[in-house]
């Protein structure tokens, strides 16, 4: 018997951590080779590990949520015949640490790190004494000193806790039970078949979620969006995505409206080659992008995803169709790869029915702008002397404040809308 | 005049208000503290540190004077001489170490000293004056922990040969005699400490007895060990006065008397130090001599706390620590209040006694219904060992759930059972609980153990 120790693996590109975000076996579970052990994140592509060779898991060196450096042990495995380390040598996780989100000032500053309970004292067999009369009215509550310190710093009074401890002593466990209790009184009391629900639920924020996260935050605090709204007319575009559908060729992708606000982006982002672009806010450098790399917002099972259309400029309309649908297909199913996840310079977003009348989408850092598409609808439009129905939606697109100007926005989204309400204009050659 | 402004200003650097100052460090606070003397207060440069090292000293020397006559031991040595210059100067060096200490301690914490005397312009400034000039400083909060200083008779000034404790302290050599007007704990200790010295030794108390804060069961050990050393103790009698070396009484009956004193100390209590400060300047409730303050060391001032001897009894300073390290969690916007449910005292007489809690009178003057019980070291291997059979540990409990509300102990050594007195006490002990808990063998805490057994019905060893 030996034992095997399974790496950190290296991802490539330079990636010096992963988060470990799947564990799929326990300690003591027997596997096989191939076996998939646990799955680890980078920036955007996830990877599985597999088993080395057939044998028993007897130690995990990180949990769900660590960032574990390259390297670092971070499984082992009992094996038949050799492994490739010594029985119980000692190894070390190489656990990367986040920073602190909020420095607080002391760590004293944050009471709440105190132990919740006592650990459980010493068992003495003692005489049993008199049964112990409850705590008369008026009499000082009796609790140990960190039981008052807690109850202080929760802003209890102790003579409202009842002490279960001998002579009614109060125990951390009956400030805990009083402090629940506290919730409860708080909720509506229960009516009928309504019953106020006190539970908490803890759930840690790892993987796509974190990314998603921090990706958000890193967004919304670095960057002063401004959000320009306006109505598109697609009457005509629908009608000409609907008579291009009906002409498609087997093999050809559906087309939805996506690749003609692609196209119809590729051509106002000419006009406008501010707009596709990474601003580098700490270096204070913006890399404007000839090649027109655009993200498309699409939801997945475990959240946002954002795969990248390649060099829109040079696709056609149905080119441009079909990336899009082997792109969301590669999305939902995990199978993207991390080229095919990164290195957008613009980004479409759209929630498709649900989009709403109105969105205010947040940029994908370091990008410079967003377009969101809202739901179409046929509503009634003056025209002419008369109403018309026509199929209106609208365009809600956020820019960069730092580098756009408001009126460049504007320009940009009603560049847009013109080529749209005019569609063959998309089509025509500069 | 230099300007200086703080968020927390503590006046004081006695134990209540560098511990303030320390803990406010800690906690991050902008903290200044201002004293005009060495870093320690009272206690670390004239009182309970530098009386221990005395006492320390007194009783190393009689123990040579003990083995240089017949004793029990078989132990020969010749008669011992002191250089109580020397004793002195051993004994400034552990005040200086320790003062040393309080100031490293600040600087840790980040605390700015201010030496010189503060005095209050109002609630929120405070003029500093040394011998470099004057500051003043404005704080947000401000704590006063100015403690307190010996009580002088009228009839006896301090001066020559007449000393208050801090004097007692520091003398050149062992008077021959002695006399010692108050005992109280500090006269007690002291006195003992000369006799010991092999100065001749009267106390002269007004009172019908020794050590009122205590009672006489436990002060008992310590009688019997004062006449064992020779030391005259008159009752119920005054000083009137000190001439030519000779102390002049007067009897509650009447009867006057003169005798042979070369030194008079004054131990008749402390009062605190509430003028010179510019309290005239502030707004501040009073409690007949002490400050007025709440739970929370609040005086009747917003912004401006009290602690440590200043605010009343019992006038110790552990329980100025206390004090001081709850204002400055408050004022650091922690929740707090005095929740204290015990402070020991102890007197370092010879042998020694601890309180802490309740005795079987002041529990029984609460109504409470209540059983009690005493160990004596008599019946305790380790005292034996030492030759100190006399004293003993005593149990106070409630007599429906047994919850213990006090103990108390006389004998050689016995303040080092404080701790576990207190800690019993805080954190609401039943007599089952320490008699349930394995006290090591052979020590002399294993009559706290059978102490409460016996309370309980069933000591092992009696």
């Amino acid at each position: 018997m030996g034992e095997h120790i399974i790496k950190m693996p290296d991802i490539g590109e330079g990636v010096a951590e992963a988060e470990l975000v799947e564990w799929t076996i326990e300690i003591g579970a027997q596997v096989r080779e191939d076996d998939v052990l646990a799955s680890v994140m980078t920036d955007k592509a996830t990877v599985e590990i597999p088993a080395p060779k057939d044998g028993k898991i007897i130690w995990l060196g990180a949990e769900i949520g660590d960032t574990v450096a390259v390297g670092s042990p971070i499984i082992r495995m009992e094996v038949d015949g050799e492994g490739n380390i010594q029985p119980g040598e000692t190894v070390e996780v190489v656990k990367t640490e986040k920073p602190a989100r909020e420095p607080e000032a002391k760590p004293e500053a944050a009471p709440k790190t105190e132990a919740k309970s006592a650990p459980p004292a010493p068992t003495v067999k003692t005489t049993s004494p008199p049964p112990a009369p409850r705590r008369a009215t008026g009499e000082k509550p009796l609790a140990a000193p960190s039981v008052r310190r807690r109850a202080m710093d929760a802003g209890v009074d102790l003579r409202r806790v009842a002490g279960s401890g001998p002579v009614g002593r109060i125990l951390h466990e009956d400030l805990d039970l009083y402090l629940s209790n506290a919730d409860a009184e708080v909720a509506p009391a229960a009516s009928g078949t309504l019953k106020a629900d006190t539970s908490t639920k803890e759930i840690k924020v790892v993987g796509l979620r974190r990314k998603i996260a921090e990706q958000m935050s890193r967004a919304k605090s670095r960057i002063p969006h401004i959000t320009y709204v306006d109505e598109i007319d697609v009457t005509a575009v629908e009608e000409l995505r609907e008579r291009l559908n009906k002409e498609r060729k087997e093999g050809q992708a559906k087309l939805t409206l996506l690749p003609f606000l692609m196209r119809a982006m590729a051509k106002a982002i000419k006009d406008q080659p501010q707009m596709n672009a990474r601003f580098d806010d700490d270096a204070g450098v913006i890399h404007q992008s000839g090649g027109m790399h655009m993200g498309v917002a699409a939801q997945t099972d475990n959240g946002l995803v954002v795969p990248v259309v390649r060099h829109v400029e040079a696709r056609s309309l149905r080119e441009c169709a079909a990336e899009v649908a082997r792109l969301a297909e590669a999305a939902r199913t995990g199978t993207a790869t991390r080229d095919e996840l990164s290195g957008s310079t613009i980004t479409i977003t759209s929630l498709g029915k649900l989009g709403g009348i109105v969105t205010t989408p947040v940029i994908n850092h370091p990008e410079v702008a967003i377009v969101g598409v809202n739901k179409m609808r046929t509503l009634p439009v003056w025209q002419d002397g008369e109403f018309v129905p026509r199929k209106m939606m609208n365009l809600s697109s956020s820019f960069d404040h730092r580098v756009i100007d408001g009126w460049d926005a504007a320009v940009f989204v009603q560049r847009i809308k013109g080529l749209l309400e005019s569609p063959a204009t998309i089509f025509i050659e500069d | 005049m230099s300007h200086l402004k703080c968020k927390f200003l503590v006046i004081g650097a006695g134990p209540g208000g560098y511990v303030a100052a320390i803990r406010a460090g800690q906690l991050g606070l902008d903290t200044i503290i201002v004293d005009a003397e060495a870093l320690g207060g009272t206690c670390l440069n004239v009182g309970c540190i530098p009386s221990k090292a005395l006492i320390h000293a007194a009783d190393e020397f009689e123990k040579a004077t003990h083995f240089s006559g017949q004793n029990a031991l078989g132990i020969s040595v010749s008669q011992p001489t002191l250089d109580l210059k020397q004793t002195i100067s051993w004994k400034d060096g552990i005040v200086k170490q320790l003062t040393g200490g309080v100031g490293g301690l600040l600087r840790k914490a980040k605390v700015k000293v201010v030496e010189g005397w503060a005095e209050f312009l109002d609630g929120k400034t405070v003029k500093v004056t040394s011998k470099d000039g004057e500051t003043k400083i404005t704080a947000e909060t401000i704590c006063i922990a100015t403690g307190s200083t010996a009580v002088e008779l009228p009839n006896l000034p301090f001066g020559d040969d007449v000393l208050s404790s801090t004097e007692a302290l520091s003398l050149p050599t062992v008077p021959e005699t002695m006399a010692v007007i108050g005992a109280g704990y500090i006269g007690l200790e002291l006195g003992m400490a000369y006799a010991k010295l092999g100065a001749k030794v009267t106390i002269v108390e007004r009172e019908d007895r020794i050590l009122p804060l205590y009672d006489s069961e436990l002060t008992k050990p310590v009688s019997a060990r004062m006449k064992e050393l020779g030391i005259e103790l008159r009752l119920k009698t005054s000083a009137k006065a000190h001439n030519n070396g000779l102390l002049s009484v007067i009897s509650e009956s009447g009867s006057e008397d003169t005798f042979a004193a070369e030194t008079v100390l004054v131990t008749v209590g402390r009062k605190p130090v509430t003028e010179g400060w510019g309290r005239e300047n502030l707004v501040l409730d009073m409690d007949g001599p002490f400050i007025k303050i709440d739970s929370r060391c609040r005086t009747a001032m917003n912004g401006i706390y009290a602690i440590g001897d200043l605010t009343g009894e019992p006038m110790l300073a552990h329980r100025a620590m206390a004090q001081g390290e709850m204002v400055a969690e408050i004022v650091a916007g922690h929740k707090r209040d005095w929740d204290k449910q015990v402070i020991p005292a102890i007197c370092f007489t010879d042998p020694e006694i601890v309180s802490a809690g309740l005795s079987a009178e002041e529990a029984k003057a609460k109504g409470l219904d209540i059983i009690t019980a005493s160990f004596p070291l008599a019946a305790n291997g380790r005292s034996l060992a030492i030759e100190r059979t006399d004293g003993f540990v005593r149990i106070v409990a409630r007599k429906d759930n047994h919850l213990v509300l006090g103990l108390q102990a006389v004998g050689k050594g016995c303040a080092e059972l404080s701790s576990g007195f207190g800690l019993a006490i805080e954190m609401g002990t039943r007599l089952e609980d320490i008699g349930g808990t394995i006290h090591a063998h052979p020590t002399q805490g294993e009559a706290v153990q059978e102490a409460a057994l016996r309370a309980l019905g069933h000591a092992l060893h009696i």
